[in-house]
């Protein structure tokens, strides 16, 4: 079973008011070309979970400059001056997060787990509206799960079913965020068949993959 | 030596053989550069590098090897790449060994503030609070002031990164641990006088009896 498919198929599932998983770090690892097709799209209202929304160089503060993100959950938006703007204009619009809370509640929304405990951000402004426990003598923030409707991330090389072995640090959201969203678009440097990828070297199961696309290296 | 790299030099003094150890961008990054002979640190990016090597030469850059800052580094024989989520499954859990970090304040409870001035940019706090908790030991490492204002206080007035994290402060006055007393100066600068480096402080330091002359690299 093949799910290779254009660019425009695979993003266009994409409905307005969706949640947006989008991978990559900075310009690292990015799926520039499934974001560059979003933006060809009428989806609107979107929201925007990605570790940094990328650069100004990258394809997400297009999507911003073209109106179509209403929201956007991060870690760290210092490249991306149009989520600075979105800041400054409505600072509810942009939420931020410690990377490892982000990274684990997109983890937990893969795995089935409705919210977990984390010391990060206890006696900072990031525990603010949020349960705090107390076990063991420690103090943990109460975090939920995060999921999203659409997935999309790079990868360095994909087979047809889906299977992607990402190379070195493009690891970071790509390999967490497919487990944890409705529907998972793949973009790959290389295509292979089916059998051609080691099974020991696959870095996000196929099963969690609906489409699969072609890029340039 | 400049001033950065003094800083940078005595806080590789603090490094063990075999530990895993997270750099801050800016100042801390320098750390690198100065660790003892015989000494085997592993560096780790906190975007899932573990074992990050020095920047590659031009032209040798691999566009899927880059570090938490975006910039494209080597790795050393033995790195492994992780995603984020056990990247930070490595941070949290304890298993980074010591963290360096800048900072815009730091207080007598080792409370640091490190990300947000009130009133400008936003850029977010990335991985930062998540190193500042998980890691064994937090150490700051910066110039004694900004200008000339203090940035070592009674009690921090920017936003937190973490509350009662540090535990040692190195800048090119001296090196001082934060414990449940207070700030104690363990070493000073020897072109420093304890009224200056006093002066030059927001909070009260305490003055042990056995207070050592900095070690620098001679």
């Amino acid at each position: 079973m093949s799910k290779v498919v254009t660019a425009k198929e695979a993003v266009s599932h994409i409905k307005d008011g969706d949640v947006l998983l989008i991978g990559g770090f900075l310009q690292g690892g990015i799926p520039d070309v499934l974001v560059g097709a979003v933006l060809e799209t009428d989806a609107k209202n979107l929201t925007i979970v990605s570790n940094d929304t990328g650069t100004a160089e990258t394809n997400i503060i297009k999507l911003q400059q073209a109106g179509k993100v209403s929201k956007v959950m991060a870690t760290y938006i210092g490249a991306n001056p149009e989520t600075g703007r979105m800041m400054i204009e409505d600072p509810t619009s942009v939420q931020l997060f410690p990377q490892g809370t982000l990274a684990e509640k997109i983890r937990a929304g893969g795995a089935g787990i409705a919210a977990f405990l984390t010391p990060t951000g206890v006696g900072t402004i990031v525990e603010e509206g949020k349960q705090k426990m107390e076990l063991n003598g420690r103090e943990y923030l109460l975090e939920t799960a995060l999921r999203g409707n659409v997935a999309l991330v790079h990868a360095s090389v994909a087979d047809e079913f889906g299977n992607c072995f990402m190379r070195g640090s493009t690891k970071n959201f790509n390999a967490i965020m497919p487990a944890a969203c409705d529907y998972v678009a793949v973009e790959a440097e290389k295509i292979v068949p089916v059998g051609e990828l080691d099974p020991e070297l696959v870095t996000v199961p196929g099963i969690f993959v609906d489409a699969v696309v072609k890029v340039g290296e | 030596m400049d001033k950065k790299n003094l800083i940078a030099w005595r806080v590789a003094q603090e490094l063990n053989n075999g530990d895993v150890v997270n750099l801050g961008i800016g100042l801390p990054t320098l750390v690198a550069n100065h660790i003892p002979e015989g000494i085997n640190v592993i560096f780790q990016a906190e975007n899932g590098i573990i074992g990050v090597g020095p920047e590659p030469e031009p032209g040798k850059e691999n566009k899927d090897v880059f570090n938490a800052g975006g910039a494209y580094v080597t790795t050393k024989p033995g790195a492994v790449f992780v995603d984020s989520a056990t990247s930070f499954a490595i941070i949290r859990g304890g298993h980074v060994a010591a963290t360096v970090l800048g900072a815009l304040q730091v207080d007598e409870k080792g409370n640091l503030a490190n990300w947000l001035v009130p009133g400008k940019r936003v850029t977010g706090m990335g991985g930062a609070m998540d190193l500042v908790t998980g890691a064994r030991q937090v150490i700051v490492a910066m110039e004694h002031t900004a200008k000339s204002s203090h940035k070592i206080l009674k009690e921090c007035t920017f936003p937190l990164t973490g509350a009662k994290v540090v535990n040692k402060i190195i800048t090119d006055m001296g090196v001082m641990e934060i414990t449940d007393k207070g700030i104690v100066l363990r070493e000073i600068a020897s072109n420093v006088t304890l009224d200056e480096i006093r002066e030059a402080t927001g909070a009260e330091l305490i003055i042990p009896d056995d207070l050592k002359v900095m070690q620098v690299n001679e």
